[in-house]
């Protein structure tokens, strides 16, 4: 139970500022060369100060955190889109990330062409996502609509069909970036339902919210990040109550 | 590090679904998506032709099917290198940012795309070439997938260029248009080798796509092929490409930062 499959040691992640200086575009980079190529190293954002935490196998880890101190680039580092610039980031498993709504979707393409060519981004075979696919349209409840091409869909129903799609990948570690806010009630009822499900069959799952009761409800602990280092790191209930004092503090 | 633990066969099944999707978008599953598709160098051809033939008189027998023989390809390299800059934005980028999947399969996907369709408009020509009372060579058989893999090559490595460097700087896209209509009219498309001014010819060899559009347009018109411009192409496509690869490799994984 207690095996790691995501391992932060001492991680940080600093991002040179480049809409600063790149936003004027090559022409101006180009005119202005060695202004341009000093400004690029000297000035630099900290997302991430040395951060270490491990997440174990089978477990629910949320982290909370107001915007813009480091929860969605410690989501990226652990999906491999971002490298760390100093310590390691060593993750076991596949990965499956919850795409913010309708990312990865083409919309002039069917749900169901969707749903395939979402499947196999997410790292499936062909053969494996046309398996489950009458699974998969069953869960998004979009029934007729599935032969229809998602620029005809509501907000919702992108929704529906993007945590459907994952729900049913087999995950081996989920990430969850927030995109249960859309939806009716209904639907969020039955993700937070497919999310307990997915607990039960050991399914590790890194859930990043800003609302508190969801997490509460779901994870096992919960990290909290806070200008751009870890906080607290514990127990749910303890991490939330600290976190919703200050909340109301300020 | 995050291991890409992609199989050889999830790699495979990705370039088929997404060329899938591509041709679905292009050809919107009928026929007239294909005579769209079509349309484009056809006009093309038309106004190059009352402009050079009808009103200016150039001396050119089948002036209409040596513009075809050379719009054609063209066509098809200017529509993948005007479209690259924008590779990995729209559409694209909320998935670069979020899922770790090889990126250089975006410019893959699109060039075999254009590829694909490129040998689509192969007919067309042939029609042409026919109504010219001409036949095709039995050359082509081993020509046009010669031809075909030197464009590809050279395209799929400008590709990775531009779609790479776009994100740093955004003015790509301006840029590249500007310099595809210089390429355009510095190559030999709607004139012949010939008719540049003899002092001036060697320069054609500093243009690398002009030995391949040559090439093309020998192919077929008269079915032969010239060597020299032959391997002087699949340098540049060489050349191109390793570049290409080089730029992506180090840019690569820094795209999910300035998306």
């Amino acid at each position: 139970m207690n095996e790691p499959v995501i391992i932060f040691d001492n991680v940080s992640k600093v991002y040179p500022m480049y809409h600063q200086h790149l936003r004027g575009g090559i022409k101006n980079f180009m005119l202005n060369l060695p202004k341009a190529i000093s400004s690029i190293k000297n000035s630099r954002f900290e997302a991430l100060k040395n951060i270490s935490f491990e997440v174990y196998k089978k477990e629910t880890f949320g982290i909370i955190g107001r915007n813009g101190v480091g929860k969605s680039t410690t989501l990226s580092l652990i999906a491999g889109v971002l490298r760390p610039n100093k310590g390691k980031v060593i993750v076991k498993g596949r990965i499956s990330p919850l795409l913010e709504l309708g990312a990865g979707f083409h919309w002039e393409l069917s749900g169901r062409d969707n749903i395939v060519l979402n499947g196999v981004l997410m790292g499936l075979t062909r053969a494996e996502v046309l398996r489950k696919i009458d699974e998969i349209i069953e869960f998004s409840e979009l029934l007729d609509f599935i032969d229809q091409p998602v620029r005809t869909y509501s907000t919702g129903m992108i929704a529906r069909l993007g945590f459907s799609v994952v729900a049913h990948l087999d995950p081996e570690i989920l990430l969850i970036d927030e995109v249960l806010a859309v939806g009716d009630i209904g639907f969020q009822e039955k993700c937070i339902d497919t999310m307990k499900r997915f607990k039960k069959s050991g399914v590790t799952m890194v859930f990043v919210s800003h609302s508190v009761p969801d997490i509460v409800r779901i994870c096992d602990r919960v990290m909290w990040i806070d200008d751009h280092g870890i906080k607290m790191l514990g127990n749910t209930n303890d991490v939330a109550d600290s976190y919703r004092n200050v909340l109301t503090k300020s | 590090m995050a291991k890409n633990m992609r199989s050889f066969e999830n790699y495979k099944d990705l370039i088929i679904v997404l060329i899938q999707k591509e041709m679905k978008v292009m050809y919107g599953n009928n026929v007239l998506g294909y005579l769209w598709s079509i349309a484009n160098p056809l006009a093309f051809a038309t106004v190059f032709f009352i402009a050079f033939k009808v009103v200016m008189r150039i001396e050119m027998e089948n002036y209409p099917l040596f513009l075809i023989a050379g719009l054609f390809p063209w066509q098809w390299f200017s529509h993948s290198v005007n479209f690259s800059p924008m590779l990995f934005l729209g559409e694209n980028g909320p998935i670069i940012k979020k899922v770790n999947f090889p990126r250089n399969i975006i410019p893959l996907v699109m060039v075999l795309r254009d590829t694909i369709h490129f040998i689509l408009s192969i007919p067309v020509i042939l029609l042409f070439l026919l109504i010219y009372h001409k036949l095709p060579s039995i050359s082509w058989i081993y020509g046009v997938p010669l031809l075909l893999c030197i464009q590809f090559l050279m395209i799929y490595g400008i590709s990775l260029i531009l779609s790479s460097i776009n994100l740093f700087f955004r003015d790509m896209e301006k840029l590249v248009s500007l310099l595809m209509t210089f390429v355009f009219y510095f190559t030999p498309i709607i004139y012949p080798v010939s008719m540049i001014p003899e002092k001036y010819q060697y320069l054609i060899n500093f243009n690398p796509l002009a030995p391949l559009i040559i090439n093309w347009k020998n192919l077929f018109l008269h079915g032969t092929l010239d060597s020299v411009y032959l391997v002087l192409s699949l340098a540049y496509s060489i050349v191109f490409f390793m570049v290409g690869h080089l730029i992506y490799k180090k840019l690569s994984w820094r795209f999910a930062e300035v998306l």
